[in-house]
């Protein structure tokens, strides 16, 4: 029996997306194993530089192995703690607002005397050339929470200019900024409220 | 016949049977990613990688795929190929892959790559069909380039903004600005703008072929009369 004879049998059917099946899975089988360690380091790497992003000056830990869990307003938050000579400088942690088109998710460093030591926008959907400004390549905007603090400005002008507080809006989109702005305070509050646990240099993992 | 052949692939591939501008394939990504010059090359030549190499594995088991179960088949293997081209880009290129990462998966859902192993690769050699590819990839960039190139302008003011992380620093001289101080049209940057504009592309595209039919119908019409004129 020829290949072309064969080629309308039923059996042959199955056999042959069987055989395509296997192949197909045998490669990425193989491809996920081959790049699996790769790419675990490449995003490990990813995060650290978006945690160097939001911090200032010099730390001698492994921030990724560094963190803590406490429970907050938005769920349980994951919190890297950057040590120098064992005492916890500053702490890294995420706060989400919701923006125009959903989440928007910023990673916010805070020094142990409650300083702002960097805030980044990790993730979110907002509208290209209005909203996405917050972004550090489209615009200077997010550098101005550096060195901010709970009382500069004070809790009340904590928002953006339309409503009474100190920081800029963009032409045109109002609604990001604020979902930014009031993540930022919540992550204030957040640290102030767990202040004594956050710089607890005995607690979390080890340096 | 087999330089017709090549050149006819050209041909249609680029311009005649442009995957966009002709057969209208592929709309999800071209809608999707074409806000900007630069992400339309991206998703252009990653599909054409994938075309390429989907065109002359399909082709290569032609022989072998029965009728009946033929696009299971090409479908498995589109879709191995892009996610190989997706975890190797993530391991081993992870700056590129943070800008087209998004994109990579959408490949998959470009009709267009079933749409030329069907048509093409399952009934032609090796060569020709990697050559397709490639020609149909290249005109899909071409498209997506072009529609991204008038989106961003008109919506922006800038052109190939962002190139760089897409090709690397070398190539940060394309990125300019088009029209200084630009206050932006949204329109363009939102979805409809792309509807928009690939519309009036298809039509610029249908103006430019009756044109040219036009020409060719003229210039055959002519032709006896000026061999005639020449013989007196």
């Amino acid at each position: 029996m020829n290949l072309e004879e064969m080629r309308s049998k039923l059996w042959y059917q199955g056999v042959l997306l069987g055989g395509i099946a296997l192949i197909t899975s045998a490669a990425l089988a193989y491809a996920a194993r081959a790049t699996e360690a790769d790419i675990r380091a490449a995003e490990a790497a990813d995060i650290k530089l978006s945690l160097s992003m939001v911090l200032t000056g010099k730390y001698d830990n492994d921030l990724l192995k560094d963190t803590l869990t406490l429970p907050s307003e938005q769920g349980d938050v994951l919190v890297y703690r950057a040590r120098r000579a064992g005492k916890i400088e500053a702490v890294v942690f995420q706060v989400h607002g919701s923006g125009y088109a959903g989440k928007v998710v910023c990673m916010m460093g805070v020094n142990r005397e409650g300083h702002i030591t960097g805030v980044r926008i990790i993730k979110h959907a907002e509208t290209p050339g209005l909203g996405d400004k917050v972004e550090p390549a489209k615009s200077k905007w997010i550098f101005s929470f550096d060195d901010k603090f709970l009382g500069n400005p004070v809790a009340d002008l904590w928002a953006v200019k339309k409503d009474g507080g100190v920081f800029d809006q963009f032409a045109g989109a109002t609604i990001t900024p604020r979902a930014v702005v009031k993540a930022v305070k919540g992550g204030l509050i957040f640290f102030d409220k767990n202040r004594a646990q956050l710089l607890d240099a005995s607690q979390g993992g080890k340096p | 016949m087999s330089r017709n052949l090549y050149a006819r692939i050209t041909r249609d591939g680029l311009w005649d049977n442009n995957v966009v501008f002709a057969q209208t394939l592929g709309m999800c990504p071209t809608m999707a990613v074409t806000s900007t010059a630069a992400n339309g090359l991206g998703m252009g030549l990653a599909t054409t990688a994938v075309l390429v190499v989907a065109n002359m594995l399909i082709s290569s088991i032609r022989h072998v795929v029965s009728e009946e179960v033929r696009i299971p088949v090409y479908i498995v293997i589109i879709a191995t190929l892009v996610t190989l081209v997706d975890v190797s880009i993530n391991a081993w290129a992870h700056d590129l892959y943070k800008v087209l990462g998004l994109y990579i998966a959408l490949i998959v859902a470009n009709c267009a790559v079933l749409g030329r192993a069907e048509a093409f690769a399952a009934k032609y050699p090796i060569l020709p069909s990697g050559m397709d590819g490639l020609m149909m990839g290249l005109g899909f960039t071409f498209a997506l380039t072009l529609i991204g190139a008038i989106r961003e302008i008109l919506g922006g003011g800038t052109l190939f903004a962002g190139a760089h992380l897409l090709l690397g620093s070398a190539f940060s001289f394309m990125e300019m600005v088009i029209i200084p101080d630009y206050k932006g049209f949204l329109l363009m940057v939102l979805p409809p703008g792309g509807f928009l504009s690939l519309g009036f592309l298809i039509a610029l595209k249908r103006v430019i072929d009756k044109r040219n039919a036009e020409r060719a119908a003229a210039a055959a019409a002519s032709a006896p009369v000026e061999l005639a004129a020449a013989a007196h």
